[in-house]
């Protein structure tokens, strides 16, 4: 097999896109394919800071080195979720991608954050999934660290396969607040959100994984222990499946979607009508989602004490 | 070959050469979910795979809410 561009041997074979590179030639085209999503969707332009979330996983981290080598001005956030060795493992990949490259990265753990912050304790002391109190806790530290300092934009490294496993969820339940929200670019609805990005959204998971490991990128392999089960890793196996019958598929879908069927759903911002009691930001009643959380969890865990 | 599957950590030994494509079928993977990495390199679908020779097949898929 050899490289379209250049003819060399090929090292990596995109069946999605009918076509195979070396890894020249691939890391030009990776990078190539997020800078035109970054424009096509005007996520942000080259004077305007942006705050990069990084959790020492391949998504992000190539997202980080994408955005560093087209000349983006970036910084790093990393939120520790406080998942044992997990987490351990991922704080060190976030680090040490930053150490050797001298980037700016901002570490944030939920454990210095407050007690019972953690995810396994947060979810058990609200005896829900943990995924539940990690979403709402990533929104809250990434809205309030992207606020405080001053960013422009917040960008995550959600791929094509987050994006399409996430439409075929909102699709089977007719979500339709959700399919509302799918998009690429959240425009901020508050004057305490800033713009929320996802230059990956039309690259995917073997894109991003191939673009890590060809340059160099240690990122943590390991999956976070609460995925086991995860409906969403259903979806993104049924839609691997149908991808390699039909080639393309997920790409079609997503874009397809953004296209044609995102304008019908799309309808007034959903604004949050005032600021949180508790920490400011902006909220839909008397406290945020972040701030109800922390409560419950504060007050169950007061019970707990109380009760040994 | 040696066959090693990650993040799972599991080895596994197969005898005789074998096409990438077919092999990472054999072992019931979808392609595309893995990358196989021998040594610093990628292979591709149709590349060879000796007997004595050592691979790692990294799944590429991650994330997953409940």
């Amino acid at each position: 097999m050899k490289c379209k561009r250049c003819a060399a041997k090929a090292t990596v074979q995109l069946r999605s896109h009918n076509t195979a590179f070396c890894k020249e030639c691939f890391v030009f085209f990776f990078q190539r394919n997020v800078e035109r999503s970054i424009e096509r969707e005007r996520m942000f332009t080259r004077e305007e800071p942006v705050l990069v979330a990084v959790s020492g996983g391949k998504d992000s981290l190539a997202l980080w080195d994408t955005l560093v080598t087209l000349g983006y001005r970036t910084e790093g956030l990393y939120l520790g979720l406080g998942i044992g060795a997990y987490s351990a493992a991922s704080q060190r990949k976030a680090e040490a991608y930053a150490a050797a490259r001298d980037l700016p990265l901002r570490i944030m753990r939920l454990e210095e954050e407050g007690d019972g912050l953690a995810i396994p304790e947060a979810a058990f002391f609200t005896r829900r999934q943990p995924c539940a109190a990690c979403g709402t806790f990533k929104r809250h530290h990434f809205d309030r660290a992207a606020l405080d300092g001053g960013f422009a934009v917040l960008a995550t490294g959600h791929n094509l396969d987050d994006e399409a496993a996430r439409l075929l969820g909102n699709v089977l339940h007719w979500q339709l607040p959700y399919l509302a929200k799918q998009h690429p670019v959240l425009t901020p609805t508050h004057p305490k959100f800033v713009r929320k990005v996802r230059p990956l959204y039309r690259t995917s998971e073997y894109e991003s994984a191939t673009y890590a490991f060809l340059r160099g990128i240690d990122y943590v392999v390991e999956e976070c222990p609460n995925s086991h089960g995860a409906t969403q890793l259903v979806y993104k196996d049924l839609l691997n499946r149908l991808e390699e019958t039909m080639p393309g598929s997920k790409l079609a879908f997503v874009s397809d979607f953004l296209r044609h069927a995102h304008p019908l759903f799309a309808g007034a911002p959903d604004s949050p009508a005032g600021e949180c009691a508790r920490c400011g930001m902006p909220a839909f009643a008397e406290l945020c989602g972040y701030c109800r959380l922390v409560a419950e969890i504060e007050r169950r865990r007061s019970q707990a004490v109380a009760h040994s | 070959m040696h066959v090693r599957l990650e993040p799972q950590g599991r080895q596994l030994t197969i005898a005789g050469r074998r096409r990438v494509g077919d092999l990472v079928r054999s072992l019931g993977l979808v392609t595309g979910t893995v990358m196989v990495i021998r040594g610093d390199d990628l292979l591709t679908d149709d590349d060879m795979v000796e007997d004595d020779e050592a691979i790692e097949l990294r799944a590429v898929i991650s994330g997953g809410a409940r």
